[in-house]
């Protein structure tokens, strides 16, 4: 069922066992691979940035998992994903979810045609296994063969 | 039954708690229409939802609505929702 998530990571849009020091910093990168993929312009990062700034962290979803996005823009070219691990846990200032090793962008075209992905998404977020095998993949095939 | 999930987006994470919530209240047989909102949409057209849920930072931005607000700490939590919503339909 999760074949439609690989099918959403674009080429170039993951990125493995990153070093960030800030919140910000995880946006830039999530919003480059994006932006990479061709997905959406680099407009989408400034729009995922300053989204977090208005509402605060709580796209922090799950304990260590950061989902990066902002609302369907002219910025979106097309729905999709990307996908950054890294290798120091940053905090994001989450009340209960901190700190994040795993940030998932997301940019969705409209409202409704990315509902299908999201499901996939979340099956997958839920398997803990899966998230741990994820965050020690240190090359791209190996991270792809989780998210199928 | 109506639930509104709410996010800042409206296209993350209350689409994601709209889909657990589904698969909730269907084992627990209740039937209820789950709508996903951004916090704007919530606020114009959330006033006739009997509960909201959404992540603890938006609890404060929607207080004042009149249905009772659930605030979820892991999405993808299943047993952390119905624990929830059993606790807020009692």
């Amino acid at each position: 069922m999760s074949s439609i998530v690989g099918q959403a990571l674009g080429e170039g849009s993951i990125s493995l066992q990153q070093t960030c020091s800030s919140w910000r910093e995880c946006f830039e990168v999530v919003g480059a691979g994006l932006v990479k993929s061709k997905r959406t312009t680099s407009h989408y990062t400034l729009e995922m940035i300053q989204a977090f700034e208005e509402l605060g962290p709580y796209m922090v979803i799950a304990p260590g998992i950061a989902l990066a996005h902002a609302r369907p823009s002219d910025a979106v070219l097309e729905t999709g994903l990307s996908l950054v691990t890294l290798t120091e846990p940053v905090e994001f200032g989450s009340q209960s979810n901190d700190p994040v090793s795993l940030v998932i962008g997301l940019a969705a075209k409209d409202h409704d045609s990315h509902i299908d992905l999201l499901a996939a998404l979340s099956d997958l977020l839920a398997d803990d296994q899966k998230v741990k095998l994820l965050l020690n993949a240190t090359n791209e095939v190996q991270a792809r063969s989780y998210l199928s | 039954m109506k639930i509104l999930s709410v996010c800042g987006m409206g296209i993350g994470t209350s689409v994601l708690l709209k889909m657990n919530a589904e698969k909730v209240l269907e084992t627990m047989g209740i039937e209820a229409e789950v709508l996903a909102a951004d916090i704007t949409k919530a606020k114009r057209e959330g006033v006739g939802a009997d509960i909201i849920l959404t992540t603890p930072e938006l609890v404060a931005l929607l207080e004042g609505m009149p249905g009772k607000i659930i605030s979820i700490d892991h999405v993808f939590d299943l047993a952390e929702i119905r624990q929830k919503l059993t606790a807020a339909l009692l």
